[in-house]
């Protein structure tokens, strides 16, 4: 039994989701004396690898080609495919990323599977493996289980734990595929990066603000409190529609499902919509003048306080604690 | 232009979950439905590719009567024709797109959009699935769109950045927010649309592929801690996160 696990790579640097993914597929693998297979795709990328076998792969299919630099949705899911092909992978695993999400439905068509969409946790009994994932944005969970002899799962980021990578290596092979121009029929062709910003689908602590700030301008000690703690600003649906945010900030049902190890949430009241996005944060943060706000029904610790004085001061000793 | 647009009618944003009898699915009573808000720009974008390029917009949804409702909306901010998918079973997304990419086959649509995806199930592959059925590219997650003779630009929203796809017609194109801002149904625009005809079909069988034995709520979370009400709180709730938590 053999697994295929996408390891994501974006100029030429694993994401952390590829040993998320990886060491999920581990866990996995153990217990269907099973063995992982990685798939890495790019340009020059056979010497990164390696790094894989660390989290429980036992080989790398490395496809290298100019062409696969950036990342096109029909050229990827035709060599995915053709990799699990050619290992007889029955079963795939992806990242729930956008590059994640945008691949796997063509690769589960192409591969005539089912696919369990952004699960947050994989079991094995009897046998088949069974997942859970989200829906509602979080509201609620479903166990599902997929029934087509291929069985192609995405995982959310941030989720399952890669851990430290230890000393075991991997075979590494490269696999040369054979394109047309039809392959790259829809293909990036620039990546225009939002300059310096961390994105709240992948940081690791998020703090994020509210109609409770008042004015945009206020977003300045989010910002403050944020780079300090190396987190990502995110914001709820209400700084979004007011125009005081842009929308890839906004935490919630029509916004983005975050799952960071802590959550800071400043002068947001917490509507049902928002807290679905968040409460599967590990920690949970929050700052409101209003005791009776539904975030504090989900927050971990809270400070009942006025955020333009509490949060000043949270920031000032972070920077006390971080010797910044 | 033969254009396509795909929709769902999902609960609203302002839904509490609560498991119906079944255990497999929510109970439906006292819950709000509504276009699916992603689902609701691709209407929107649909409208002004037939502004701009000329020709009809369908908009078809898979599901039972009550998705008229649905329908109705997107008929009266401006599609020429409404087609419902009848089959009021459970479906999974792969079974759900199976029959939209029958019915786009059938039809010959020039583009498809849809939404990224639906606010119910946050699947986020009935795009993707369709258009890897009809063999045609697909750009998800889409917040910016420019449409030539034959051909597009389309800037997808990822991680930290946005990529910028080339790709040629047909296609899927699944929207995000931000890719526009959708038009409210004029006056005119709802009595019109309570006048034009509703098509229904019953469309194939399809296996779902994902099959859910059980839905549950999330975890309880347990009563947190209220750490104080001033800045002078600050410096304890720093430690308990350091200490306690051991996230910073």
């Amino acid at each position: 039994m053999k697994i295929l696990a996408f390891a994501e790579q974006r100029n030429g640097q694993f994401k952390k989701t590829a040993f998320e993914i990886v060491k999920a597929a581990k866990t996995v693998a153990d217990q269907l004396n099973g063995e992982v297979i990685a798939v890495v795709i790019g340009k020059d990328i056979a010497s990164i690898a390696g790094q894989l076998g660390g989290f429980g792969a036992a080989k790398v299919i490395a496809v290298e080609d100019a062409r696969l630099e950036l990342y096109s949705t029909t050229a990827y899911s035709k060599v995915i495919a053709d990799v699990a092909t050619a290992q007889s992978a029955s079963i795939l695993m992806l990242p729930a990323s956008e590059m994640g999400k945008d691949v796997a439905p063509r690769v589960a068509v192409k591969l005539n599977g089912g696919l369990a969409a952004g699960c947050t946790m994989l079991t094995v009994e009897n046998g088949s493996v069974k997942a859970a994932r989200p829906v509602y944005a979080g509201k609620g969970l479903v166990d599902v289980v997929v029934t087509t002899s291929t069985k192609i799962f995405t995982l959310r980021p941030n989720v399952f734990t890669a851990g430290n990578s230890t000393d075991s290596s991997a075979v590494v092979e490269t696999m040369k595929i054979e394109f047309s121009d039809a392959d790259f029929s829809a293909a990036v062709k620039e990546v225009k990066a939002a300059s310096g910003k961390k994105d709240v689908a992948e940081a690791d602590i998020i703090v994020s603000g509210g109609r409770g700030l008042k004015g945009p301008e206020n977003f300045a000690m989010i910002e403050d409190l944020a780079g300090t703690l190396g987190a990502a600003v995110g914001a709820s649906r209400a700084a979004v529609d007011a125009g005081w945010r842009t929308h890839d900030e906004q935490v919630g049902q029509t916004g983005k499902t975050v799952s960071p190890s802590l959550y800071v949430a400043v002068a947001i009241s917490g509507a049902v919509q928002h807290l679905a996005g968040m409460s599967s944060s590990k920690y949970i943060v929050a700052v409101n003048k209003d005791k009776d706000a539904p975030i504090f029904s989900i927050a971990d610790y809270g400070i009942v306080g006025d955020a333009f004085e509490v949060i000043p001061a949270i920031t000032a000793e972070v920077k006390k604690l971080l010797g910044k | 232009m033969k254009i396509l647009v795909f929709v769902n009618h999902v609960p609203d944003t302002e839904t509490k979950v609560k498991i119906g009898s079944d255990g497999k699915v929510i109970d439906p009573a006292g819950v709000n439905y509504m276009l699916n808000p992603y689902d609701e720009i691709g209407v929107e974008e649909a409208l002004k590719t037939k502004q701009q390029f000329g020709g009809e917009v369908v908009v078809v949804s898979l599901g039972g009567d009550p998705n008229k409702e649905t329908l109705r909306k997107a008929l009266a901010m401006g599609c020429d024709k409404a087609v419902l998918l009848k089959d009021p079973a459970i479906r999974d997304s792969y079974a759900v797109a199976r029959s939209l990419a029958d019915y786009a086959k059938e039809y010959g649509a020039d583009v498809i959009f849809c939404g990224k995806q639906s606010i119910d199930y946050d699947d986020a592959q009935v795009g993707g699935l369709i258009a890897e059925m009809l063999g045609i590219p697909s750009v998800s997650v889409v917040v910016k769109l420019e449409i030539k003779e034959g051909h597009f630009i389309a800037e997808r929203e990822i991680e930290g950045g946005h990529e910028i796809v080339h790709s040629k017609l047909p296609a899927v194109i699944t929207a995000q927010k931000g890719l526009n801002e959708p038009r409210y149904p004029s006056l005119k625009g709802i009595m019109d649309a309570k006048r034009k005809p509703i098509e229904e079909k019953v469309p194939n069988a399809v296996e779902s592929r994902v099959v859910t034995e059980v839905m549950r709520k999330p975890p309880a979370k347990a009563q947190g801690k209220i750490v104080g009400s001033d800045a002078s709180a600050a410096a304890e709730l720093v430690r308990l996160l350091h200490e306690e938590a051991k996230v910073i």
